[in-house]
């Protein structure tokens, strides 16, 4: 016996939960398996689909007008601009918080390190924020959160010639928290908006934090907060500071953990949930049965037991190298679950570039598909007939260099997930 | 390319570094940095942490208590602390028992660090090593650890045990001086333990024949090999034995036929307080009973997801004994077991539930289930009965976690962390809670005054007749 499902989708990062809300929307009995919590709440929460070219030309305007130009192997051209269209309207669809559809053209957004990131899809808690806006603005840091320095990114923001003046500031956060404190205390608290003690006196978070930036603010048309600004109510939060700086409030995306990424998460788990896709996480798929019909079975492992599951279709969305659905040793490169083929040099030494910024071979390594995203076999044709890549597991594109991450996680899983469906329909 | 160029590019430099000649032969020395131990080495968890720091924002103490440094700081960065000193007194920090041993973090880590691991290594090192054995902390913590123990004595006179235990001057007096919280009511103990009804039942030799009768009923072989062996753990057996029950004629249901072996505490309590050796000893019985058993052919089956998890995870990531591999990864909860052999979800599907269990249920995931992967079993398989609700109430922990919200020190943020999960059971369409833990069941009663009942009893009640 197993545990059985007609779409089975491997990995739980954006790919997956993308391939699986597509399939379960088509109408397929969808479940999805991850080995850990997503990693997508480690994500900034922007999601691009093409800052730069693979040349290294950029920002890029308008990412569907280049995606054409790009080569051949690029996940995008497999699946076609019309797919990745169609993908960033389903996803519009099912984030309605994200905002950047009106237009194709990239926006810019300032990030924590004083850089701006050209992307196409930015949460509502960024958009006071863009660098294409000409609003003077006050950036305020805390002294307990050192992830985010006001000063040192906006003299990065000023110096990368940014329409408008920028000043940092950073003050102690109301209530004391000690240093280091997790994001999620800032957040949790900002929701609660507790009555603290400032100079003896006590009164709302909120408002506390308001009066600590006012004098700062006071020729600011805009105010951005790192990116702790509530879990629960972030426009809650933003709407309270904004009405009491007399300012726009917007939030500077961080690192991991990331807020904006915990919310997309949070969001999109709903989704699927509300979708009827079955989910299992915490434990990796690690091996399969194949026969010349396609894949039968995939195992899970929980300490040396192998919890089978079948299905009648494969999405493989477990990510690249830095995921684990990539791995290596010191004499190849691998796909774990269905030793899928991923070309690389027999020479090890030939994996990476000398220069740290070069043009390393290892950012493309990946599973290489057909035109519906079937891995091929060292024949070239579809390795199993009923397996489909999606995400960082295909190769042929660097999306560090890129900054495509998110935009081919959800092209290619939308295009998997869509396809494992009709492929249902159609027995 | 690196081909092309490491034709022309030539070392100016005697340090340069240079990646593209391998760095073997000769001058390779690979030396030992650690001398020879019996520990288990926690180096490549250590190594693996990124610092991404995406366990503190998952921990439940962290949370609420901003003092806490989290399991980042507990785990590989302590490691890495005592590693690095060449004096020895580097200690272990005093927050190390702040942690409640929820395990959260080992299923939010992205690089696969196995925090709970390092914390109990810590933990145990700690409590070894700088807790004053003569501390009133150290016996009440070892008397909590050692619940199995109160109980046994406590059963053996049942009504008199569940009177003088939350007699109201007896808790402020064990409070005051031994710190254990007034604010909970104990646990009833049974008047039959399960293993005096298992016993009273016929054994495993009246099982056996149950379960053949009903291969017979369902037309499967007669002799078909399906045996487990219950881990019943000490809850099931002193306090809630309609649980062990439920999983006996649910299995039997089924056509397994059960034994109940030999077997001690999980250990749960034992590590969540740095009580390594009680573990151990708890543990060598177990193992010892199980693997046996294992090599005949059965599975081991829990009902509580703590012992679950201890006997696929702690067991083998802290103790040495022989067969603990074999017994990990040969152990499954008891709902889970069922969904891997049996159809269960079409037997779902297909039943429905009268009586006192045709009812609205607010689930709470226990933390211990959901390392385990099980945390949404109970939703999704409960979602296709006729008859009754289920609504889950979300992903926060319960606070308690053993033996942690019983301290009197412990109680206040036990039940702060707890508040969410109340607040989710109120506003749930249920007043009856669902959860596989019995730790977890106290504190959603204690919060909430609802009655708590465990998955098995509802498939008993949609199955069995």
């Amino acid at each position: 016996m197993a545990i059985e499902s007609e779409v089975l989708v491997i990995g739980g990062g954006l790919a997956g939960i993308t391939s699986a809300l597509a399939a379960a929307d088509a109408g397929a009995d969808t479940r999805l398996v991850s080995y850990k919590q997503s990693t997508l709440r480690n994500a900034s929460g922007l999601v691009d689909v093409l800052g730069y070219t693979p040349s290294g030309d950029g920002p890029v305007v308008d990412p569907f007008d280049a995606i054409p130009s790009l080569p051949d192997a690029h996940p995008y051209r497999t699946v076609g601009v019309d797919t990745v269209r169609d993908a960033m309207a389903f996803f519009d669809a099912h984030a309605p918080r994200y905002q950047g559809h009106h237009t194709d053209a990239n926006a810019l957004v300032p990030t924590h390190g004083g850089t701006v990131k050209p992307t196409a899809r930015y949460p509502a808690s960024a958009a006071a924020g863009l660098a294409s806006d000409d609003r003077d603005t006050l950036l305020v840091g805390f002294e307990t959160l050192p992830d985010f320095n006001a000063d040192h990114a906006a003299a990065h923001l000023e110096s990368a010639g940014v329409p408008f003046d920028v000043r940092g500031v950073t003050v102690p956060f109301p209530g004391d928290l000690r240093a280091g404190a997790k994001v999620t205390r800032y957040a949790g608290l900002l929701d609660a908006n507790p009555q603290v003690s400032v100079d003896g006196t006590e009164r709302p978070l909120r408002l506390a934090l308001a009066t600590r930036v006012a004098d700062a603010a006071a020729d600011a048309d805009r105010v951005g907060f790192p990116a702790v600004l509530g879990d629960d109510d972030p426009a809650g939060v933003r709407d309270a500071l904004a009405d009491h700086l007399g300012a726009a409030v917007f939030e500077v995306p961080m690192g991991p953990p990331s807020l904006p990424g915990l919310r997309l998460s949070d969001h999109l788990f709903g989704a699927l949930e509300a979708a009827g896709v079955r989910i299992e996480t915490g434990n990796p798929v690690v091996d399969a049965d194949t026969t010349a019909g396609g894949v039968e079975t995939v195992y899970v492992e929980k300490n040396g037991a192998r919890i089978p599951n079948s299905a009648d279709e494969y999405v493989l969305a477990t990510g690249g190298l830095v995921g684990k659905g990539i791995d290596s040793d010191r004499d190849a490169v691998y796909e774990p679950i269905f030793d899928c083929r991923i070309a690389h040099s027999d020479d090890r030494y030939a994996w990476f570039d000398d220069d740290a910024f070069g043009d390393h071979a290892f950012a493309q390594f990946g599973v290489r598909t057909d035109d519906t995203l079937r891995p091929r076999d060292d024949d070239g044709a579809a390795a199993h007939a009923n397996l489909r890549a999606a995400g960082a597991v295909l190769g042929g594109y660097n999306f560090a260099a890129e900054h495509s991450g998110s935009g081919v996680s959800i092209a290619t899983g939308y295009a998997a997930g869509t396809a494992a469906a009709e492929a249902i329909h159609d027995e | 390319m690196s081909d092309s160029e490491s034709d022309s590019t030539t070392t100016t430099a005697e340090n340069r570094f240079e990646p593209a000649t391998p760095n073997v032969g000769e001058k390779f020395d690979p030396v030992a940095l650690h001398d020879d131990t019996d520990d288990f080495d926690l180096r490549p968890e250590s190594d693996s942490c990124y610092k991404c720091s995406t366990c503190d924002t998952n921990c439940p103490v962290a949370e609420v208590d901003d003092d806490f440094p989290g399991p980042k700081f507990q785990g590989p960065e302590q490691w890495r602390l005592k590693e690095q000193s060449d004096d020895e007194d580097h200690e272990i920090d005093d927050s190390i028992t702040e942690c409640s041993n929820c395990m959260r973090c080992d299923s939010a880590c992205p690089s696969g660090v196995s925090l709970s691991q390092m914390h109990n290594t810590a933990r145990g090192e700690y409590v070894d090593d700088q807790m004053s054995k003569r501390s009133l902390k150290y016996w009440r913590n070892r008397i909590l650890a050692n619940y199995r123990t109160s109980a046994r004595i406590a059963s053996t006179l049942p009504r008199l045990a569940n009177a003088a235990m939350n007699f109201g001057p007896a808790r402020w007096v064990m409070e005051k001086t031994l710190g254990v919280t007034s604010e909970r009511e104990f646990p009833a103990f049974a008047t039959e333990t399960f293993r005096e009804w298992w016993q009273a039942r016929g054994g495993a030799a009246a099982s056996k024949e149950r379960a053949q009768a009903r291969r017979r009923e369902r037309g499967e072989p007669v002799d078909a090999d399906k045996k487990v062996a219950y881990f019943h753990g000490c809850y099931a057996n002193y306090n809630t034995p309609e649980v062990g029950q439920a999983m006996v004629r649910v299995y039997e249901h089924f056509g397994y036929e059960i034994v109940v072996p030999k077997q001690g505490c999980s250990g749960t309590p034992m590590f969540a307080n740095g009580m390594l050796d009680d573990a151990r000893r708890h543990a060598d019985i177990t193992v010892s009973s199980m693997s046996d058993l294992i090599e005949e052919g059965y599975d081991a089956i829990a009902s509580c997801t703590s012992c679950s998890m201890a006997l696929r995870q702690e067991y083998p990531e802290l103790f040495d004994i022989d067969g603990i591999e074999t017994v990990a990864s040969n152990t499954f909860e008891a709902v889970e077991y069922l969904r891997i052999h049996e159809p269960l979800r079409e037997t779902v599907q297909s039943a429905d539930i009268d009586g006192e269990l045709a009812d609205e249920f607010a689930y709470h995931a226990p933390c211990h289930a959901r390392s385990q992967g099980l945390d949404r079993q109970a939703v999704e398989l409960f979602g296709d009965l006729d008859g009754v609700g289920i609504d889950d109430v979300g992903d926060s922990c319960s606070g308690i976690s053993g033996t942690y919200g019983w301290k009197e020190e412990k109680y206040e943020t036990s039940m702060e962390i707890g508040d969410d999960m109340f607040d989710h059971m109120e506003s749930a369409e249920g007043d009856t809670g669902l959860t596989e833990c019995p730790t977890c069941a106290m504190q959603m009663e204690h919060g909430t005054g609802y009655e708590v009942r465990h998955p098995l009893e509802l498939l008993e009640a949609a199955l069995v007749d």
